[in-house]
């Protein structure tokens, strides 16, 4: 192997519209996941935080459970595993999808749980004592005020599960890095292409961070 | 001031509360006429707090009965459908005002009308724009709480219990927690709330103002009612010697 290595540029930029091919897949398995996880995660973070035993200790188990393990066992036993169990395939986007969801959902109640813990007291007692409902008090009182606390961290597991989704090549998604992979496997231009495929995470990634920071300087409003 | 119903809207017999193995209510019994104004004094840690948070629910009681405008409470939090209606016509100020951030000055005021009440908006508006008016900060309704003054925000939080048209208000150290210029105004908004016949229970560290509004003074130790009598009576001729040490220790400064 000689060291005199060039970069290929011209394979840089025409591995490009190949790439953008896996695009649309990983934004589908993430925000999909993470829309799937949010639900997750209030109920889940709600239930953690519940008076009543038999509500809270399903919520600590499947934490516990989602949160301890790694996405690509979760993935590859969905992908793999499921199938199994339920007598048919699953395909890979659903499974990624799935993955996502219920992973991140797990992180979420974790977030969900900090945000409304850390609304003191007294904003409930002032809602209760007005007559309100506990729901009422949840829903107009509690519930706005922890969600914008929320934002930083739910932002945060938004761009971790984007990257996580990078693992999901191997249940043969068509997503970012399986794109690139593919590529590879013709043309021999790793360098090249894992590095575009780097500066497409970043270009997502990046632009998540600037809408979350318009959102929080937004929802800072009024506190 | 005209008692003519004198059929008591508080009625508390023997009430016992324990927080652990703390001891922090004793067998206390407390009955509060309609248009009568209940001064409770005592040290910190004397329980005067908690005794009036047992009123509107906050807190639970152990043993005794507490009978809320014809609305019975039950011992141990027993989830009843009354705690709901007896706050809806009891409304509570508080030592941090606990105004809702998030929410304009005129939003925090209409919120609960419209969402216990079923006022419809303009409604609920055109009362809470009279009653910020009647506390002095009918200007300020479009800002959001930390954009006001202590003593505003606790105008502010009159008004949002006054907008539930309360037959009861209970004031949990309503300047305790204000910088001393602002004490004045929040004890004035009280002070005419009292001449309008409003049943008012406040638990207070302002003796002055409790000499001057109030129809009777308790004083509560240890979990304990020990004196109670009219403010000229507490104030001037304390039977209680832990009453006379009280007040020898406040009355001073």
């Amino acid at each position: 192997m000689n060291s005199t290595f060039q970069f290929d540029w011209q394979a840089a930029f025409a591995s490009i519209p190949y790439l953008l091919k896996g695009i649309p897949y990983t934004l589908m398995i993430s925000f999909g996941g993470l829309a799937i996880g949010f639900l997750i995660g209030i109920l889940f973070g709600l239930m953690r935080i519940s008076p009543t035993a038999w509500l809270r200790w399903p919520a600590v188990a499947y934490i516990e459970i989602f949160r301890g393990t790694p996405v690509l066992v979760q993935v590859l036993f969905i992908f793999y595993g499921l199938p199994q169990l339920i007598g048919g395939p699953i395909d890979a986007l659903t499974a990624g999808i799935a993955a996502i969801a219920v992973n991140s959902g797990a992180y979420i109640s974790e977030v969900v749980r900090g945000g409304v813990q850390s609304i003191e007291r007294g904003q409930r007692e002032a809602g209760v004592s007005l007559g309100l409902t506990r729901v009422q008090t949840f829903r107009y009182i509690i519930w706005p005020q922890g969600f914008r606390r929320m934002i930083p961290a739910l932002g945060n597991q938004a761009i971790i599960s984007i990257k996580d989704t990078s693992l999901f090549a191997v249940i043969g998604v068509g997503e970012l890095v399986r794109q690139g992979q593919i590529y590879i496997a013709t043309t021999f231009n790793a360098l090249e292409v894992y590095l575009m495929v780097a500066i497409m995470y970043l270009a997502i990634t990046l632009t998540l961070s600037m809408c979350l920071r318009l959102l929080e300087r937004k929802g800072l409003v009024g506190q | 001031m005209q008692k003519t119903d004198t059929k008591p809207i508080v009625k508390m017999e023997k009430l016992n509360k324990h927080f652990g193995t703390l001891h922090v209510l004793r067998d206390v019994d407390l009955a509060v006429t309609p248009g009568e104004v209940v001064v409770i004094i005592g040290a910190s840690g004397s329980g005067k707090s908690t005794l009036i948070r047992c009123i509107n629910g906050l807190e639970e009681f152990q043993s005794g009965s507490l009978d809320v405008d014809g609305k019975v409470l039950l011992p141990n939090g027993k989830a009843s459908k009354a705690l709901q209606q007896i706050r809806t016509e009891v409304g509570m100020v508080f030592q941090q005002f606990n105004l809702f951030p998030h929410m304009t000055v005129l939003d925090n005021v209409t919120l609960a009308p419209m969402k216990v009440r079923g006022a419809s908006r303009e409604e609920a508006e055109k009362t809470a724009r009279r009653l910020l008016e009647r506390v002095g900060i009918s200007d300020q309704a479009e800002k959001h709480p930390s954009q006001l003054s202590g003593g505003q925000q606790q105008r502010v939080a009159l008004a949002r219990a006054l907008a539930m048209e309360p037959r009861l208000m209970l004031f949990d150290e309503p300047t305790s927690a204000l910088d001393p210029e602002m004490i004045g105004e929040v004890l004035d908004a009280m002070r005419e709330l009292a001449r309008e016949g409003m049943t008012m229970v406040i638990v207070t560290h302002e003796m002055n103002f409790a000499r001057e509004v109030a129809d009777r003074v308790i004083y509560i130790h240890k979990g304990e009612i020990v004196e109670q009598g009219t403010p000229e009576a507490v104030f001037d001729n304390p039977q209680n010697e832990r009453t006379q040490s009280f007040l020898a220790r406040v009355l001073t400064h």
